[in-house]
């Protein structure tokens, strides 16, 4: 579920620029998030970062309320297993995101809309690949249903 | 003699070693000088990719430290410096030191880093080991501490363009040379090593063959922030390899290199290399040629085996004669002799597994320093004083004391905090500062008025966002009274300015929009309580690492983008409440369980810090294994039951020891800084901290006739029987892995192979005419012992492999015992009668690490000895705070290692100890009883154990609710997520304040 893969549908609006909130973990993922900054490495600006302490933190109610608000997508970040500065919290998320994905479908929300990735502190690289295919992805699936602006 | 003793300590080099020891001192309140020869610390561990055996990132799980080493208030990193000259003693020392210019002014820079974007010249990157350029102001990597830059005098060609670039003015060419003393009680030396030199090895042709590289620069190969970004490419030609060797002991083990020893590191560094190309390349081979399988630390044979067998990594024992280039592909040819046959095999790239060496100029720094080198011109120290220079008063840490692994460094560099700052433990607290803030305003009930500081970074933000125009923007918002923008937010003078505004115009929130939280949040929320307002009223939004540098060439949308990020800081901000740490009342002593060696050096060293200390041992005599131990590899030829007899003396006097004989555990409840602990003779003890030294047995083999004829010993047997002059052996063979190594016990007992050489020399020593036959997998006599293999060797002790499919066979033939070996070299089997067979048997866990490990709610590893709260760098902590680990009840271990490992856990036990009131961070989580109904849906979740279910008499009912233990909680939400009524939250992120960020986030500005 964390491929998120676009399909071959090309985007309908060419105009639609998505917005996509990206819950970052502190430890890692955030980090990993200024190294693409100190790199310069150059990622879509759609990606709206909110800072947590760990991905574990995240209840599944506050993703689930940004996609039924009008997100066109949520990207959970948190350190790769074992790497969790609080042992496990990266792996309570991973869990949690089985849940999301049974709450999603009830809303006829594309599973594609919620993704969860593994970005350590010194993934910069990977974290601009990954915001760019999160970006690529909404954008081949279009706006929100609930989208309201 | 204690009048003129001062409580501060020098602390020389700032690699991860220098930095334990650095933060292990200043949390037990000595003032710390930092120095390192570079411009940042962070040493080599900076250049790693990836640490074994967990595969961790380095930097990772190194920056906290760094970030934490870099703002401490009782530490001072003083980089680009070196030692002059010492002067005094022990306790009072004068150091003379010499400081090269940076030519940036450190106060001024704040490492924006436009002058090293903007500098023409190309130098050689030292950090990438020379595979990249960078300029002559430069920066040793994105990370630095401090986050300083530095102009390269030698590569600079004065074209003034950085002073023109730079709006911070921090540029100053004509900096000096700067001389400077420091008084301090006591020293600490962890300056590192070099690397071997491989072009040296000429047969190998490094230096000659582009596609030859040392370790050091496929680790920069691997790492996202090296030259290729990650992509393992060859350096002739940019292809990606498909197959890899690593040729192992490249400077080490090696007569003619001149470094004998064993580097210690390089099997488990191959692997890992290894096993992340792997990861990075889908596809790729890798071959690691080697003599030796030296995976003899904590879970590395585990480490091996899944290289062998999950990844298929190729081994062959060999050593390399020679590399040869074809030179119409680059590619290489390796030749060696595998089971006496000469073989030829093609790779695209080679990795040479260069050793450590000591430190450059080495020789000057001891006579400096006024030390003794060992004949390697490593430091020298003792089996049973492993953290002592030969100047009393000076420690010594990490590789500069004999080559190791980080976990075994930062073990050491705690360990030698806690030698120097006991011999000056009467000054504790005395250097140190505590910082003085004003009285906090009382916000509570106010409307929020909010004060939004948008800063330029130079042109960092300003270059891309329309700064003025998100200044406009932030005052349109609702709540915010002031905003303004300033060319550098951080600056000494803006931090004056914010104060003032918050007085004006009566601020009760502060938001920051500039960089990251990570490493500026501190200095601003310092910045707020200095206005007058509680820290935890002020939020950041990171516009710089989020949008100016990531949407370089959108200035539209990173406009767009930074103004949507001040709106929801300002959403959040609004929610903020002032949040207070919370303190807690230390109990001030410690309890040590165990009464071995590691258990009494703990106790001895916790007493020597000025703490009361509950020793408990089990048995009716103090010592442990170390009663078993009656000789030691050493050139200083230490006795060990006279060193133990010393020992167990000094333990018996020291009035601030509590010993409790006969005695075990029975309960222990509570949490860090208050423990209360029931014993079995039912004495209660009140303590702040634990130290774990249950140690390990040796296992009685069932294998090998063991029991079932006198003539079969285990080394212990042998040892004893040795030092009593009960037997003077002919003839000896040995069996190496007897218990170890095996499927049920995969774990290598790592002392094993060098007790074996050392009951063999001394065998050889009683009776030089001796035949003694060593049956071995692996001879794993790291670091110097490598010394004693060879000379067993030399002394005529045979050294014979066997392998897992031809184990040898011990049978009885008449009186007579027979060995049955298969001669590797012959092919055959071949029986020997020796007088003695001497089985070198596993170190296994204490049969009952499991009751204790519940009692104190810690984690045993697979192999049931205690698990530390991180393989790398945590190596003597539990994940459960204020229960620490060492020797033998962490992993089989030598005498010198659980001397170090004793001395760290009890340094970081003085970081709770050393204060009265323990202050925790207020970002825990609360319980809101009136939402939680109970359900207990978030105890289990919780990794620190820090929630538990309660019932209490509300309105004549039974309420349940869930209570938070305060010290146990680290705040990481796990609970919030769970809870499906909102009936525990995790203070500063809020449900509330993430939500309000959500919504402000799809509002449209």
């Amino acid at each position: 579920m964390t491929e998120g893969e676009a399909t071959g549908e090309t985007a309908q609006e060419e105009e639609f620029e998505p917005l996509i909130l990206a819950f970052c973990c502190n430890w890692c993922s955030y980090t990993g998030a200024d190294l693409a900054g100190t790199s310069r490495l150059q990622y879509p600006h759609n990606i709206r970062i909110i800072r947590v302490m760990c991905s574990g933190m995240v209840h599944p109610n506050l993703v689930i309320d940004a996609l039924s608000k009008g997100a066109d997508g949520v990207i959970m970040c948190g350190c790769h297993p074992g790497d969790c500065h609080y042992l496990e919290g990266n792996l309570k998320a991973e869990k949690r995101a089985e849940a999301i994905d049974l709450l999603l479908e009830d809303l006829g929300i594309e599973p594609e809309r919620y993704r969860l990735e593994w970005v350590s502190a010194s993934e910069g690289q990977k974290f601009a690949q990954v915001m760019k295919e999160m970006t690529d992805t909404i954008k081949s699936l279009g706006p929100s249903p609930y989208r309201m602006y | 003699m204690s009048d003129d003793k001062v409580g501060s300590v020098l602390v020389v080099g700032g690699g991860i070693s220098g930095m334990q020891s650095s933060l292990d001192l200043a949390d037990s309140g000595f003032k710390v000088y930092l120095i390192d020869k570079l411009p940042s610390i962070g040493g080599v561990m900076s250049q790693l990719d990836k640490t074994f055996p967990t595969n961790d990132c380095a930097m990772c799980i190194m920056a906290p430290k760094l970030v934490g080493t870099g703002r401490h208030h009782n530490i001072d990193v003083i980089s680009n410096t070196e030692i002059e000259s010492i002067e005094g003693n022990a306790g009072n020392f004068n150091v003379k030191l010499v400081r090269r210019p940076r030519r940036i002014n450190e106060e001024k820079c704040t490492g924006c880093g436009v002058c090293g974007g903007k500098c023409p010249v190309e130098a050689i990157d030292e950090y990438n080991w020379g595979l990249t350029r960078r300029g002559a102001t430069f920066i040793r990597y994105p990370q630095s501490v401090p986050l300083k830059f530095m102009i390269d005098k030698e590569k600079c060609i004065g074209c003034g363009i950085c002073q023109e670039e730079c709006k911070a003015e921090a540029v100053e060419y004509d900096q000096e040379e700067q001389k400077f003393d420091l008084n301090v009680g006591s020293i600490i030396l962890s300056p590192g090593y070099s690397m071997f030199d491989p072009s040296l090895k000429t047969e190998y042709g490094y230096g000659l063959y582009k596609n030859v590289v040392s370790s050091m620069e496929f680790e920069r190969f691997l790492s996202a922030t090296g030259p290729f970004a990650g992509t393992v490419m060859r350096p002739s030609d940019g292809d990606i390899p498909e197959k890899v060797a690593f040729l192992q002991c490249v400077g080490s083990r090696d007569s003619q290199a001149v470094s004998e020893y064993c580097s210690s590191v390089c099997c488990m560094f191959a692997m890992k290399e290894a096993i992340i190309a792997q990861e990075h390349s889908e596809g790729l081979k890798s071959h690691i040629f080697f003599m030796d399988l030296r995976a003899f630390g904590k879970e590395f044979d585990d480490y091996y085996t899944r290289a062998q067998d999950e990844h298929k990594i190729k081994f062959t024992r060999c050593r390399v004669a020679e590399v040869r280039e074809v030179p119409e592909t680059n590619n290489l040819i390796i030749k060696y002799v595998e089971d006496g046959e000469v073989k030829e095999e093609e790779f695209n790239m080679v990795v040479l597994s260069t050793g450590f060496r000591p430190p450059e100029k080495v020789k000057e720094f001891s006579k400096t320093l006024g030390i003794d080198l060992n004949k390697y011109d490593f430091c020298s120290t003792g089996v049973f004083s492993p953290l002592e220079t030969s100047r009393e008063g000076v420690y010594v840490s990490g590789v500069f004391n004999g080559p190791k692994d980080i976990p075994d460094t930062v073990a050491q560099a705690s360990g030698a905090a806690a030698k120097a700052s006991s011999i000056i433990s009467t000054e504790r607290g005395k250097m140190i500062t505590p910082k003085e803030y004003p009285p906090e305003r009382d916000v509570l009930g106010e409307e929020a008025r909010i004060g939004v500081f948008i800063c330029h970074c130079g042109i960092n933000i300003g270059g891309v966002v329309n700064v003025p125009d998100v200044v406009e923007y932030a005052k349109s918002l609702p709540n915010v009274e002031h905003s303004e923008h300033n060319l550098y937010t951080c600056s000494e003078d803006t931090q004056k300015g914010i104060k003032e505004k918050i007085v004006e115009h009566n601020l009760n929130r502060v938001i920051v929009a500039s960089c990251t939280p990570r490493t500026h949040e501190p200095l601003f929320r310092s910045t707020t309580k200095e206005g007058g307002l509680n820290p935890y009223l002020f939020e950041m939004a990171n516009i710089r690492d989020q949008c100016s540098w990531v949407h370089m060439h959108d200035a539209e949308n990173a406009t767009k983008k930074a103004k949507d990020l001040v709106r929801m800081a300002v959403a959040k901000s609004r929610l903020l409440e002032p949040l207070y740490k919370l303190e807690l009342k230390v109990f001030q002593k410690g309890l040590v369980i165990g009464g071995g060696l590691s258990g009494m050096t703990s106790a001895l060293e916790m007493a020597r810090q000025g703490f009361e200390v509950h020793l408990v041992e089990r048995k009716k005599e103090l010592g442990g294994n170390l009663r078993n131990i009656h000789h030691v590899l050493s050139e200083k030829g230490e006795d060990p039951q006279k060193m133990l007899n010393e020992i167990i003396e000094k333990v018996k006097n020291n009035d601030k020891i509590k010993l409790h004989l006969e005695t075990t555990v029975k309960s222990i409840e509570g949490f860090m800084g208050n423990f209360t602990t029931k014993l079995s003779d039912d004495t209660e003890i009140e303590h702040g901290v634990v130290i774990v030294a249950t140690g390990g047995q040796e296992y009685k083999p069932s294998e090998y006739l063991y029991g079932q004829d006198d003539r079969v010993l285990t080394q212990m047997d042998l040892e004893g029987k040795l030092a009593k002059d009960e037997i003077k052996p002919n003839s000896v063979i040995m069996i190496q892995c007897v218990g170890s190594r095996i499927e049920e016990r995969p774990y290598c007992s790592r002392i094993c192979c060098a007790d074996a050489i050392k009951n063999a020399l001394k065998i050889k020593e009683k009776n030089p005419d001796a035949q003694i036959i060593v049956l071995y997998k692996d001879i794993r006599s790291y670091g110097f012992r490598e010394d004693y293999y060879r000379e067993a060797a030399d002394k005529g002790v045979r050294f014979i492999r066997y392998d897992d499919q031809n184990k040898p066979e011990v049978a009885k033939e008449g009186e007579d015992l027979v060995v049955t070996i298969r001669d590797p070299i012959l092919g055959e089997q071949i029986a020997v009668k020796p007088e003695y067979v001497v089985l070198s048997a596993a170190t296994l866990p204490q049969p009952d690490n499991e009751e204790l490990a519940k009692m104190l709610k810690i984690p045993l590893s697979k192999d049931k000895f205690f698990l530390e709260a991180h393989m790398k760098l945590r190596p003597v902590d539990f994940a459960t705070e204020g229960v620490f680990l060492c020797g033998l009840a962490h992993s089989p271990k030598f005498i010198d290692e659980s001397i170090s490992q004793a001395c760290g856990a009890v340094s970081r036990a003085c970081t709770i100890l050393s204060d009265e009131i323990m202050e925790l961070e207020p970002t825990i989580s609360e319980v809101i009883d009136a939402n939680c109904d109970g359900c207990a849906y978030c105890i289990d979740p919780c990794p620190f154990n820090a929630l538990t279910l309660i019932e209490y008499m509300r309105n004549k009912n039974v309420k349940k609710t869930v209570e938070r233990n305060e010290a146990a909680c680290k705040g990481c939400g796990v609970c919030m997520a769970t809870c499906p009524k909102k009936g525990i939250v995790v203070k500063g992120f809020k449900m509330e304040q993430l939500g309000a960020m959500v919504d402000a986030a799809l509002e449209v500005a």
